[in-house]
């Protein structure tokens, strides 16, 4: 009985302080930011949030983790990253429900770019999509040397491919391939997961199935997938990061300077020294390759 | 089997250690959820004992309505609300999309309609002998009321587990309207989709356990607090 009314006091300790927790609750400003140790460097913006709408892959690969933090400190801005696919992070923008844009699919980026939806439309960075699939290999893959010929034998082996099916930057680079291989892909070896890449890579790896993937994503989940690399290195692979601001002519209620300072941040000297550096003390290799200020077309050669 | 030890030393790690991140993520969740019930409450309670109590037209038919509420999906009050809060939105000036506050939002519309339901079928179920009693006795529109509440006092605190258990639980509604925000909007069920996502299912394992665990404690206290007459 004693112990009852013990556990009970202790209950209704954690309920109490709960309740005291919520009703201090509710503020609009982030407590985890180090905007303390910034304020002394640098006054408070007039608008400290920033939306970052932008991709998965940089942030399940970690390299949001590490530079929104630096650009925090160095700023005083406060980054609210929405991580969706790069549809979605489009679909954001044209509506101004962000103020700055990180996205991988150059051919959708550029309807935005020619209607003045984003501005100050930045190169930032690339890696390179890479076709992933079991060991055993049944399309026979490792042999062929383009992305064509390896679709082709997926189709007509009928090896079970995963497929984003969510519109994401890696989506639209995968339909665009079978398209250029003159396939339509149907049928019950070909599914779509309609998730992220990290579940979409644990889906074909359960599956034994084959999955187009950034390299970032999958170097950072390898340690739990049964797949292997068995296509790489065509130029057509590659995967390639802009930047842009919403224009706020377009979008009054987008916040101006703060999307200004992160896509300059992104192209700045020191941002793509840490870019090039990311990834290589845990995978030994980076993660992703710094382009600021080259064209788009040079990539790869 | 590893998998399972390794999330389980990774979450008493976390634990021991008190892990900033994960106190944080910890105690945003046990904050938001927490007033997302008590707002539920305060609208589920009354609106719940008018539709016990008071006959109109039309009363089955809103009844009806709040009982299918019991099993809103969060992803579609998620998507409702963001509708709402977007900038473009009619709440747009409000300024509060991918905020703890706009979690709160959508989680008290999700916990609401079983506040609702479970106090309107535990006041329905009371005797009517009894009501008319209190009446007779002479109490006061306000100590009828009150009595009636202190009656089924039992199944509100049911209603209060039920609308915390829906809310805590819930990942659709907080992802759509939270953003997942490192370090603000982050709360137990998101950061374990992002685990997952990363492929760190020790840590996604060990938030898991973490959330059951607050859970299971929330729900402990309530239930000895229900059960506390019981024993004496």
């Amino acid at each position: 009985m004693r112990f009852k009314k013990a556990l009970a006091s202790v209950a209704a300790a954690t309920l109490s302080a709960a309740v005291l927790l919520s009703g201090c609750g509710t503020t609009s400003t982030p407590q985890a930011s180090p905007a303390p140790q910034a304020a002394q460097t640098t006054p408070k913006p007039a608008n400290p949030n920033v939306i970052l709408a932008t991709t998965t892959s940089t942030q399940d690969s970690g390299l949001l983790d590490v530079l929104v933090p630096q650009f925090e400190q160095k700023t005083g801005y406060t980054v609210k990253t929405i991580a969706v696919g790069t549809g979605a992070a489009l679909a954001m923008g044209e509506k101004g429900e962000a103020d700055v844009l990180l996205v991988h699919a150059p051919s959708s980026e550029k309807k935005l770019v020619d209607n003045q939806t984003g501005i100050n439309y930045n190169l930032v960075m690339h890696n390179d999509f890479i076709l992933v699939g079991p060991a055993s290999d049944p399309a026979k893959i490792k042999e062929l040397r383009t992305t064509a010929a390896a679709l082709k034998a997926i189709a007509t082996t009928q090896s079970i491919f995963i497929s984003r099916g969510d519109d994401s930057g890696t989506d639209k680079m995968e339909k665009a391939l079978w398209n250029k291989a003159g396939l339509k892909p149907s049928g019950t070896w070909y599914q779509e997961s309609g998730q992220g890449m990290g579940q979409t890579l644990n889906i074909a790896s359960e599956k034994n199935g084959y999955t187009l993937t950034d390299r970032a994503t999958y170097l950072a989940n390898q340690k739990n997938l049964k797949l292997d690399i068995v296509l790489q290195g065509e130029a057509a692979l590659l995967n390639i990061y802009h930047v842009m601001q919403v224009n706020p002519e377009k979008y009054p209620k987008v916040n101006k300077d703060g999307a200004k300072a992160f896509d300059d941040f992104m192209v700045d000297t020191a941002t793509q020294k840490v870019i090039a550096d990311f990834g290589k003390d845990k995978f030994g290799q980076s993660l992703f390759f710094p382009d600021a200020g080259k064209k788009m077309e040079d990539l790869g050669k | 089997m590893e998998l399972i030890w390794q999330g389980i030393t990774a979450a008493l790690q976390l634990l021991i250690t008190g892990d900033a991140e994960v106190i944080g993520i910890t105690l945003l969740t046990l904050q938001v959820s927490g007033t997302a019930t008590f707002i539920s409450l305060i609208l589920g309670i009354p609106l719940g004992t008018f539709l016990a109590l008071k006959q109109f037209p039309g009363r089955r038919f809103v009844l009806s309505l709040v009982n299918t509420g019991m099993g809103m999906p969060p992803v579609v009050v998620g998507l409702w609300v963001s509708i709402m809060l977007w900038r473009s939105g009619p709440l747009g000036f409000l300024n509060i999309m991918y905020t703890p506050t706009a979690i709160i939002m959508a989680q008290a519309i999700i916990a609401a309609p079983v506040v609702v339901a479970l106090t309107s079928a535990a006041i329905q179920q009371t005797n009517p002998k009894l009501r008319l009693q209190i009446r007779a006795l002479g109490a006061s529109n306000f100590q009828y009321l009150w009595l009636i509440l202190k009656e089924v006092r039992f199944s509100l605190l049911a209603a209060v587990i039920a609308g915390f258990g829906a809310v805590v639980s819930e990942v659709g509604a907080s992802m759509a309207v939270g953003g997942n925000i490192k370090g603000y909007s982050r709360v137990l069920t998101t950061a374990t989709v992002l685990e997952v996502s990363k492929g760190n299912f020790d840590i996604a394992i060990a938030l898991s356990i973490i959330l059951s665990l607050l859970a299971y404690l929330v729900t402990l206290a309530l239930t000895l607090f229900q059960q506390k007459r019981q024993g004496e």
